[in-house]
């Protein structure tokens, strides 16, 4: 018990965190592509696509946050204060395009919704850098002493978390382009294509360029990707990038709506894959395992309980709510 | 260091009194809207859609920012009280993460639904919906006030050797001596809010002869709802206030402005509490009258603040005023409820003047009331996070004054721009003639309107 339940907790919160960052992904990356896309009446499409949907994506956020300080409330607590500046800045930057939603419509004057047309671009980018840049500090390792996090509060500065919140960015904008390719239809399909296309190299170079340096962070890094039998393990990932990618060009190519959307995800989920081989069984690394890190085997029980009666609830009445406002979308379908 | 606690602390408090504002609103308005659309359904008359429709924008405008708002807080225990979160995070970590999976995925998986559903499902399912995020908001306030609740009343536990809490007992852990009556004060305050509210705007629309019959609809409901639960929010909170009596009686004490423990506690109306001095200056007492309410008995003693170790006292001035604003402002609302009565006995319930404008100035005072109510839960509880066990000061994260003090103007800069322009968006919507451009393409034409024309800015009216 004491072994198994730490594992399942941290599989379960892993599944919400991946849940976030492919269905709040695309939402961000929309937010994102606000940058290249100032015709008014695009905006407003592009906002509708996700208007019905984009408050329970977020949720999973929080579920994310909320799993790990109820199941890990060691990992939690030193997480968010060794990252205390990018967290607090993804939160306000989460307001910004949260509210955004609401007030680009109940603007009375141009000029308020251009300013929350700026709040929504600027909100989701920076939201989507923070995550990237907590991400990559994460990765780096985390000094703990006696509990507690004992590093400076910029200590998580430098090129590889930087790095890693670029490549989160465009990976957004990647999968926000690949949204609009299969909500929309005409001029802004077609651009939307056109942005795949381009964000589509970018994130494969980022993700070629990240995962060669991840292992040279430090030798566990390194053992758990090139150290026979874990390379066996570990060589099929970067195989199926490429096979991902090929996937990819070929249905811009073929100009298929649905493909687009699904490599891309593919794509994060090897990411995704390749993240937790480096760090496994660490939580914070380099040193909380999950097992330091877990909450008392009552608490974890208590709340798997839930789980795992709610989760599969949860998923049911997502997917109605998805499939309600499944097909294209027109300008004046939500809001107006 | 010390610093570093007050500035986290500060900042803890604006972002949860922020937020909590916006619940109030969402958890009141989203029955409302529930009602609403079920009597449309079932009597078929228009009208019912009418108010709905004009509420439906405004609470989509408060739960935006509501959902905003708590997700900062759901992040905030452990950027700003990191030690609390790794030894009280096993109990209260997995209350919050059931309100989580139980409400806040449903209220948002429905909430697409009821925004813009209407068309796409029908109405039967899409009173459903309405339905499930009222419940939602429920769930919400049923878990996160049994999470504050073991906070200030904490029960079913065990402390490990190092000082960390483990869980013994979940039922005794989610229903502890003070949840019943927290939950109960919590959602009466949020319907009496929105209740004031309603009432305010149609208050404001009435004398105006605009569409008179959803204006006096939403009046008359009001009123209703000030008349009855405005007296049953006054017995809950005197309950509330026994139970307070028996388990945290510094914060009872503190509450009352009593030093001294003496048969027959005086009631002190007002006054200064003045920790320094342990007295209570230029007190305005009515002998016997606390013993009364506290005790239910003349002679009875309440305890007073002496009878506690000094560095367990909690900072009394605070909470004697905000309790005396909270009380006060429930005072008045009984008295509106039933000056409503007697014009509604008259049949002038909607032409009297002044009872017209007492009601657009009582508009904000549920919100007063819920903040001043917090303020003295949550300071009542200090110097503690954990009551009795876990204190304010072993509870903080390690982080640097800069960073703090950074965040902390960043929060005030962002919450006054984004809130406050929140806020006069609901102005506005509120200015908007109930009946007139609420239908589907309405919104646009409202804004078309000659009395929208005058541009965007809080109306005075409104904001009592
Ligand atoms: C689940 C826990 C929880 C919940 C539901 C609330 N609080 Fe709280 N509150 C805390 C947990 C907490 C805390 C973590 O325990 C704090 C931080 C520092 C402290 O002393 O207690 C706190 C402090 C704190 C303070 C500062 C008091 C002081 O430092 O003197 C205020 C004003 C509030 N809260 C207000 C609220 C409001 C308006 C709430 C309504 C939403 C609320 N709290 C809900
Ligand atoms: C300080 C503790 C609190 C935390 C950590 C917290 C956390 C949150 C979070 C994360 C959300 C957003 C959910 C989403 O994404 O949909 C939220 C919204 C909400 N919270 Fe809180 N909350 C707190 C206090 C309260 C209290 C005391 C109540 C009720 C009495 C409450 C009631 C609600 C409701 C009804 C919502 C729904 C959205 C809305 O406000 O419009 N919360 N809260
Ligand atoms: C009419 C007389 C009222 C009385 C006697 C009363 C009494 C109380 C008491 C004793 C507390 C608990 C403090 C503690 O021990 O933690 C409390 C808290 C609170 N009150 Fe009231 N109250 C009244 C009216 C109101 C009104 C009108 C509102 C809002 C519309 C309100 C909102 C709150 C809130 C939000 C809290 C904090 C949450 C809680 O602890 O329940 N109260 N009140």
């Amino acid at each position: 018990m004491a072994y198994w339940l730490p594992v399942v907790w941290a599989a379960v919160i892993a599944f919400a965190v991946l849940a976030y960052v492919l269905l709040d992904g695309f939402d961000l990356g929309i937010g994102i592509l606000f940058a290249v896309q100032p015709r008014e009446e695009d905006r407003d499409v592009m906002v509708n696509s996700v208007a019905p949907v984009w408050d329970g994506n977020e949720t999973w956020l929080v579920l994310g946050g909320g799993g790990l300080f109820a199941t890990f409330p060691l990992a939690y607590a030193v997480i968010m204060s060794a990252m205390y500046p990018t967290i607090i800045g993804m939160l306000l930057a989460l307001v910004f395009r949260g509210v955004a939603f609401e007030f680009r419509f109940r603007a009375q004057t141009t000029r308020g919704r251009r300013a929350w047309d700026l709040g929504f671009q600027v909100g989701s980018t920076v939201a989507a850098f923070c995550q990237g840049m907590t991400l990559g500090a994460l990765l780096q390792g985390v000094r703990v002493v006696d509990r507690m996090y004992t590093g400076g509060w910029l200590d998580w500065l430098d090129a590889f978390t930087v790095l890693c919140g670029i490549a989160l960015v465009l990976g957004y904008a990647l999968q926000g382009a690949c949204w609009l390719i299969l909500r929309t239809e005409g001029e802004l399909q077609r651009s939307a294509r056109s942005y795949a296309r381009a964000l589509g190299l970018a994130v494969l170079g980022l993700i070629v360029v990240i995962s060669l340096w991840t292992p040279m962070l430090n030798d566990i890094y390194w053992k758990h990707w090139f150290i026979f039998p874990q390379i066996l393990l570990t060589a099929p990932v970067p195989i199926l990038v490429i096979l991902v990618a090929w996937a990819f060009w070929r249905a811009l190519q073929r100009h298929d709506d649905l493909v687009p959307l699904l490599c891309a995800q593919a794509w994060f989920l090897l990411c995704y894959a390749g993240l937790g081989i480096s760090i496994w069984p660490m939580i914070v690394p380099p040193s909380i395992s999950i097992w330091d890190a877990a909450a008392p085997p009552s608490s974890q029980l208590f709340l798997l309980v839930g789980a795992v009666i709610l989760l599969p609830m949860i998923l049911g009445y997502t997917s109605f709510s998805y499939w309600t406002f499944r097909g294209k979308v027109r300008a004046r379908e939500y809001y107006q | 260091m010390t610093e570093t606690i007050i500035l986290a602390r500060a900042q803890f408090a604006f972002t949860v009194g922020f937020h909590i504002l916006l619940p109030t609103f969402s958890i009141g308005l989203a029955s409302y809207l529930a009602v609403l659309e079920g009597l449309w359904l079932t009597t078929g008359r228009q009208v019912y859609f009418d108010v709905y429709k004009y509420w439906l924008r405004i609470f989509a405008v408060g739960f935006a920012m509501g959902v905003v708002s708590g997700v900062v807080l759901s992040y905030q225990f452990g950027t700003n009280w990191a030690r609390f979160s790794d030894t009280a995070g096993p109990i209260v970590g997995p209350l919050m993460a059931y309100e989580v999976l139980t409400a806040f995925f449903l209220e948002a998986g429905f909430l697409g639904v009821m925004l813009f559903g209407l068309k796409r499902v029908g109405p039967r399912l899409h009173f459903v919906a309405t339905c499930v995020v009222a419940v939602g908001t429920l769930i919400s306030a049923f878990w996160i006030l049994s999470a504050n609740s073991w906070l200030q009343t904490p029960a079913g536990y065990a402390m490990t050797p190092n000082g960390r809490f483990v869980p013994a007992d979940w039922w005794r852990i989610v229903f502890t001596p003070s949840f019943p009556y927290r939950l109960v004060h919590m959602v009466l305050a949020s319907y009496l809010s929105v209740a004031f509210v309603v009432g305010a705007v149609a208050a404001w629309h009435l004398p105006r002869g605009r569409q008179c019959e959803i204006a006096r609809l939403m009046f008359s409901m009001a009123m209703w709802m000030a008349l009855i639960v405005a007296p049953i929010q006054l017995i809950a909170g005197d309950m509330h206030g026994l139970n307070t009596r028996d388990y945290q009686p510094a914060k009872l004490a503190a509450m009352e402005g009593d030093f001294d423990t003496e048969p027959g506690t005086p009631l002190i109306l007002f006054g200064m509490p003045d920790l320094d001095a342990a007295r209570t200056d230029w007190a305005v007492p009515i002998p016997h009258l606390g013993a009364l309410i506290i005790t239910h008995s003349w002679n009875g003693a309440v305890r007073g603040l002496k009878s506690f170790p000094r560095q367990d006292w909690p900072p009394a001035p605070y909470i004697f005023w905000s309790f005396r604003v909270m009380v006060g402002i429930g005072l008045l609302m009984i008295t509106l409820g039933g000056w409503s009565l007697i014009q509604r006995v008259r049949s002038r319930l909607y032409e009297d003047s002044w009872l017209l404008r007492a009601a657009v100035a009582m508009g904000p005072a549920g919100f007063i009331a819920v903040l001043a109510g917090w303020t003295t839960t949550e300071v009542g509880r200090q110097p503690f996070t954990v009551f009795g066990v876990l204190r304010t000061a072993d509870s903080t994260s390690p982080i640097a004054l800069p960073a703090v003090a950074t965040s902390f103007a960043a929060f005030v800069v962002v919450y006054s721009i984004v809130f406050g322009t929140g806020f006069v968006y609901i102005l506005h919507l509120m200015r908007r003639p109930p009946g007139v451009g609420t239908t589907e393409t309405g919104v646009l034409q409202a804004g078309a309107m000659p009395a929208d024309a005058l541009g965007p800015g809080p109306h005075p009216a409104l904001g009592g």
